[in-house]
């Protein structure tokens, strides 16, 4: 592979996969808050 | 874990009416499977090759931030604060925008209809990976032997090897729809999605170490950056991020509507449009290391083999399988990994059909997936499992696509944006639960650049095919099949949209303590709408 295939490859996957990861750990953090006012509200 | 866990008690009914996911994940699995379908297999690789190869990566992720995401956005919006499938959504957004509803409803069904034809060959060939039945001539084959394709033609000639697995295709869905929203459509994401995102990553092991992997590779990540001056390139990127994300035609919309009001759909959208891409992309690598093999063990460049669509399954990938090294597993998990893409995207597009028909006449799930499946069944074996069934699927797939869907995700995002201005009201609602906010800029996005994006698309798809006739199919079956079908969507639509709701359905905006912000265990004392009554409509799942 040339060096501006292996970039670009490195790049897409730095992108797309990072930005995945990312927006499920913006999820899991904000969504954790929810998720632990709903349980205290369910064990009353 | 119950569909009404955690839930307000107004909307513990709605859930055990209409259906609901039981969570967040369970939403998020069920969405990716289907904006995961065949596209991302067999038409991300070679749309990416053609344009521009490693360049292509910038207007492709400008088209998902710009338009896709926002756009998907805006469907999660009408879903989930109006509660209803695709028509009653758009009747409580504003009245006479139902008929859009019902045209999406519309080309659903005929997707459907075509999209099961394709999931049959894929599980048929699952099956002849394991003996390479297609011998030395894998094109041949397909056309000849098993599809038993003849002159471009209609006829009634039926085809038993293909008629059989469609109609185990049909069986199957219409088991899991009649199961409903959590246990079919939910459980099925649950357990498929991990499998099929596991087995493509065994297939792109396996592929990465292919003699040859490299120069496919290499092909792919090229980067031509002329090609980012080119229109078409551009329409390419925003005609792949939309046709990939199963946005615009109703199916984000009833999904949206079965998740519970209190979610972060904002957070939840960015990480299915994410996984959408994050799987094209362990496609592509896949796909072209696959293709890079087959290069060099004919002895010719990746560009002579390079190909998209039915081409590259049917008739590359059996090349591949029969001279790869373990062939028969890389053949098994390519032609599972379609199956089960194809499956969970399928059942998507029924749903969109089957929500709305409850929606309409109020009747329970059982009698609704009968009402819908058994005539797109027949239908589809009918138009399918006949010798000329390859033309009709592949006009209608075209035709469907690009002035079907496209055309009412344009008309509808502008009809939204513009004539009726909902959409701060719809970016309020997003904001109460989720994160990041949105605010103006998506509303820009969502109301120019999306639109201006889409617009490009349709208009090269238009500037083609008026110039020469699709694939040089004759004249009656481009008419017949194509510009016939999709001018009478839009028709059909608006004509459904005069019946009349069942009594007591609230259609007046978003239905009552639909609000985000109600505290989760307030009473519904102010809830006097006769649809969120319980007991007044046909439970999820239980068939009285």
């Amino acid at each position: 592979m040339s060096a501006a295939a292996i970039v670009m490859m490195v790049v897409a996957m730095v992108v797309i996969w990072g930005g995945l990861a990312l927006a499920i750990t913006s999820l899991l953090r904000h969504g954790a808050v929810e998720d632990r006012a709903e349980n205290r509200h369910r064990d009353r | 874990m119950s569909t009404t866990e955690g839930r307000a008690p107004g909307q513990a009914d709605e859930a055990r009416r209409r259906g609901a996911f039981s969570s967040r994940r369970v939403f998020i699995l069920a969405a990716i499977g289907s904006a995961v379908g065949l596209g991302n297999i067999w038409r991300f690789p070679y749309v990416a090759y053609e344009n521009g190869g490693g360049a292509f990566v910038v207007p492709y992720l400008v088209a998902l931030l710009t338009a896709g995401i926002p756009f998907l956005l805006l469907d999660y919006a009408i879903g989930h604060r109006h509660r209803g499938s695709a028509p009653l959504s758009f009747a409580r957004l504003r009245r006479g925008t139902e008929g859009l509803g019902w045209w999406q409803v519309g080309i659903c069904f005929v997707i459907a209809v075509y999209y099961a034809a394709v999931i049959a060959w894929a599980l048929r060939y699952t099956f002849f990976s394991l003996d390479e039945a297609w011998g030395a001539d894998p094109e041949g084959f397909f056309f000849g032997e098993f599809l038993q394709a003849g002159d471009v033609e209609v006829t009634a000639d039926i085809v038993p090897g293909v008629l059989v697995p469609l109609l185990l295709v049909w069986l199957a869905v219409l088991v899991i729809m009649a199961l409903g929203v959590q246990r079919g459509i939910g459980a099925t994401s649950l357990v498929f999605i991990p499998v099929l995102v596991l087995a493509f990553a065994v297939l792109v092991v396996q592929a990465l170490f292919l003699e040859g992997a490299a120069a496919g590779l290499d092909a792919l990540f090229t980067p031509d950056w002329s090609a980012l001056a080119s229109a078409p390139v551009w329409a390419a990127a925003f005609g792949q991020i939309f046709f990939s994300l199963s946005i615009g035609f109703g199916i984000m919309i009833t999904y949206a509507s079965y998740v519970g009001r209190r979610e972060d759909m904002i957070g939840s959208g960015l990480v299915v449009g994410f996984s959408n891409s994050g799987f094209e992309l362990l496609a592509g690598i896949g796909v072209f290391a696959a293709l890079g093999f087959m290069a060099q063990a004919g002895g010719v460049a990746v560009g002579e083999v390079a190909s998209d669509g039915i081409g590259l399954a049917f008739i590359a990938f059996p090349t591949i399988i029969s001279e790869a090294p373990a062939g028969a597993l890389l053949g098994v998990l390519f032609f599972g990994s379609l199956v089960i893409a194809g499956v969970t995207s399928l059942v998507s597009v029924i749903e969109v059909v089957i929500s709305a028909v409850r929606d309409k006449l109020d009747t329970g799930r059982l009698t609704a997936t009968l009402l819908v499946g058994v005539p797109a069944a027949v239908l589809s074996l009918v138009l399918f499992s006949t010798t000329s069934g390859i033309y009709v699927l592949d006009v209608v797939d075209h035709f469907v696509n690009q002035y079907g869907i496209l055309v009412v995700a344009l008309v509808s995002m502008l009809i939204v944006a513009w004539v009726l201005r909902a959409l701060t009201g719809l970016g309020d609602h997003l904001n109460v639960h989720g994160r990041p906010r949105v605010g103006a800029g998506w509303r820009v996005l969502v109301s120019l650049v999306a639109p201006v994006g889409l617009a490009l698309v349709l208009v090269f798809a238009l500037r083609d095919d008026l110039a020469a006739p699709y694939e040089d199919y004759p004249t009656w079956l481009l008419v017949v099949c194509g510009w016939a079908l999709v001018l009478a969507l839009p028709l059909v639509g608006f004509l459904l949209a005069r019946l009349p709701w069942h009594a007591g359905t609230h259609l007046d905006g978003p239905p009552p303590g639909s609000d985000p912000a109600t505290p989760l265990h307030a009473t519904t004392a102010t809830d006097p709408a006769p649809r969120d009554r319980p007991g007044t409509g046909h439970d999820e799942g239980g068939h009285r």
